[in-house]
């Protein structure tokens, strides 16, 4: 803690001293968790207790809110929805971005800087812009509503994020690794599988993490490129509160569960959240 | 470093290449034929030339977007970069502490946009949200959904409330790799805590934090889920910025024509910040290494 | 293709930024070069000049539109002057 390390004059009172750093950090994530904890609160709650009185906590805790999205179709299949397109996405992008980041690591090109500076305006685009072409293209060729074409409209902006994540990772592996490697007779292939993979595993792996976060949480490409078939559970929520804007309890599990992923892997990747978000510049 | 020039690379890049160009060359041509057009449905398209550039740039609508856009995104940034700092410089240096201050604070930018819209959707509310129930009970009158000024303070609590831990946490990444001995050196000079930030702490900072305040610039810039879910734009048009502005022209009424000129100079602003911000990150880059 | 509602003007505009494209491509290999800092004090290439060029050229073109209105081709002489503005200075 900065403040123990630097000479501060002490207050002479007989109070404990009150470690100031410790209040403001309790503070924060006090204001960060409270929102969530209320949403978990509200999923334990019936309808009727929601709207009913007020209370900090539920008083008569209930798991009918998850049992009727675990039951019912119309809400588990957007779960199901949404992880197909997000897994279809999440491994494509990886794999199409592993041997770019490698050359743009690795190597000068004719119109490399340009290359990676068109992937991050990518990166940067809104959705909105795209929306309603998206809405053109895959509706002439016949992919509207399906899986693929939310994992494809998805690679828009986690392709360049994989790419420049990925590369951010391989520039921190020694060139002479990749020169003892060919010298010793290893082809291009074997050596990026057997020996460079293996190095920045951790990199595919926050990679993979952050497109699959972001595919998650994308909701206008998502919401515009289906309507049955591959609904994801985004749009399944808001339709829900146009709709009825009544059944909170199950609005709020709804939400709890989309969480869970996320909340899931967290503790494995937290030394590296900033460094995804910064497109592994840090 | 210095790598050498092999023009075969393009064959690794080839394959990112054509699955981006797919997702982003065609829609943005078709972007620019629809801005020049006029339909009627049907997809049968008559020539406008630039007209709807001109009721664009006329347009009192975007204008107005355009302003609550850069008030929003000047805004949040006033409120998280400082708050940012302010937290990483109290964040524990090591730990088990630090481990559970890095989890907590992560959790939020891991959840969903559309579900950090609902999580405040409820929470503001007054019949049973916390925080609108705890301000109603207090006597402040605060409703969201029908006051301006309330939904700009809930859509704005919201962003703060869900991206100050990336500030705070790539802060932190920059003083993390400050050595101990400049504290100590600090500490001999008897420097003061003030002095000590803006003479080490600052400097040592500074990368981050401009790769901070650009990201959060872009994404603020571009912003739509999250005040969409909770406000939908309103109440009246008080919380639409430019994202919720062009998805109710372009899905909501179909104008095709207007919404894609729209698109097209918001696509350019983009582009330049997009610029400013690649020429940052390469002179960090060469600074750095 | 018949959604992308191509016009022969939108087309003509597209050919020639891949006219220009290639045309620096093709520059850039024939004549290489080394980067120069200009006055905006960063390092650029041929093809980063291009960039801000046309980037440019778009601002100054809907500047064009929305202050003065009429006389559209007239944006494009300002986008000259700005081009070589650039290709000199930057």
């Amino acid at each position: 803690m900065p403040d123990a390390t630097i000479a501060q004059p002490r207050r002479s009172l007989a109070l404990p001293r009150v470690n100031t750093s410790a209040v403001v950090m309790t503070l924060y994530l006090l204001f960060l968790m409270l929102p969530i904890y209320w949403l978990v609160n509200m999923s334990l709650k019936t309808n009727s207790e929601i709207l009913g009185g007020f209370s900090l906590w539920p008083q008569e805790p209930t798991l009918r809110n998850y049992r009727v999205i675990l039951t019912d179709a119309s809400w588990y299949m957007g779960y199901v929805n949404s992880l197909i397109y997000v897994c279809m996405n999440t491994v494509l992008s990886v794999v199409v971005a592993l041997p770019a980041a490698y050359a743009f690591s690795r190597y000068r090109f004719m119109g490399d800087k340009h290359l990676f500076f068109w992937l991050l305006t990518n990166r940067m685009a809104p959705p909105a812009v795209f929306a309603l072409p998206f809405f053109q293209l895959y509706s002439s060729v016949g992919l509207f509503d399906t899986h693929i074409a939310v994992a494809l409209a998805h690679c828009l902006f986690n392709v360049p994020l994989a790419v420049w994540i990925l590369e951010g990772f391989m520039r921190g592996v020694p060139k002479e690794i990749d020169e003892t490697a060919y010298i010793d007779g290893y082809s291009f292939p074997r050596f990026f599988v057997k020996i460079f993979m293996p190095l920045i595993a951790s990199g595919i792996g926050v990679a993979a993490f952050f497109c699959f976060m972001f595919s998650w949480v994308e909701l206008l490409l998502s919401r515009t490129l289906t309507s049955v078939n591959a609904k994801p559970i985004a749009a399944t929520m808001t339709r829900t509160v146009s709709a009825s804007g009544l059944d909170w309890g199950v609005l709020a599990a709804a939400g709890v569960l989309t969480i869970v992923p996320g909340a899931l892997v967290i503790y494995f990747v937290r030394n590296y959240i900033a460094k995804g978000f910064a497109l592994g510049r840090v | 470093m210095d790598k050498p020039t092999n023009h075969k690379a393009w064959f690794l890049v080839l394959p990112v290449l054509v699955l981006v160009a797919f997702s982003a060359v065609i829609p943005l041509m078709t972007v620019v034929n629809y801005s020049v057009q006029d339909t009627f449905g049907n997809n049968r398209f008559f020539w406008a030339g630039l007209e709807w550039f001109e009721e664009m740039l006329r347009s009192e609508r975007m204008w107005n977007a355009l302003g609550r856009q850069l008030i929003f995104s000047a805004t949040i940034l006033a409120i998280e970069v400082p708050l940012g700092i302010f937290v990483a410089l109290n964040m524990p240096k090591r730990g088990v502490w630090a481990s559970v201050c890095l989890v907590l604070m992560s959790l939020p930018l891991l959840i969903p946009f559309n579900v950090v819209g609902t999580i405040w959707q409820i929470f503001g509310r007054v019949d049973i949200g916390l925080l609108g129930y705890t301000l109603d009970r207090l006597g402040i009158n605060y409703n969201y959904t029908q006051n301006a000024v309330d939904a700009w303070i809930t859509v704005i609590v919201m962003d703060v409330w869900h991206w100050t831990s990336l500030v705070a946490l790539l802060c932190y990444a920059g003083l993390q790799s400050i050595p101990d001995a400049y504290y100590q050196a600090a500490k001999i000079d008897q420097a003061s805590r003030w002095k000590v930030f803006r003479y080490i702490e600052l400097p040592k900072m500074a990368g981050v934090l401009m790769i901070a305040v650009l990201l959060r610039f872009m994404d603020s810039f571009m912003i739509y889920t999250e005040p969409f879910v909770v406000t939908g734009g309103g109440p009246g048009n008080a919380t639409t910025f430019l994202s919720i502005n062009l998805v109710k022209m372009a899905l909501g009424q179909f104008d095709l024509g207007p919404a894609a000129a729209f698109s097209i100079m918001y696509f350019l602003v983009i582009l330049l910040i997009s610029w400013v911000f690649y020429t940052v990150m390469t002179n960090l880059d060469r600074k750095g290494g | 293709m018949d959604w992308m509602a191509w016009t022969w003007p939108t087309a003509a505009f597209f050919a020639t930024i891949a006219a220009l494209l290639i045309t620096f491509t093709v520059l850039a290999i024939r004549f290489p070069e080394t980067p120069r800092t200009g006055i905006l004090r960063i390092e650029t290439t041929r093809g980063d000049r291009l960039f801000i060029t046309l980037l440019g050229s778009a601002f100054i073109n809907l500047a064009w539109l929305g202050l003065v209105g009429e006389h559209q081709p007239y944006a494009l002489i300002v986008c000259l002057a700005w081009a070589a503005a650039v290709f000199r200075w930057v």
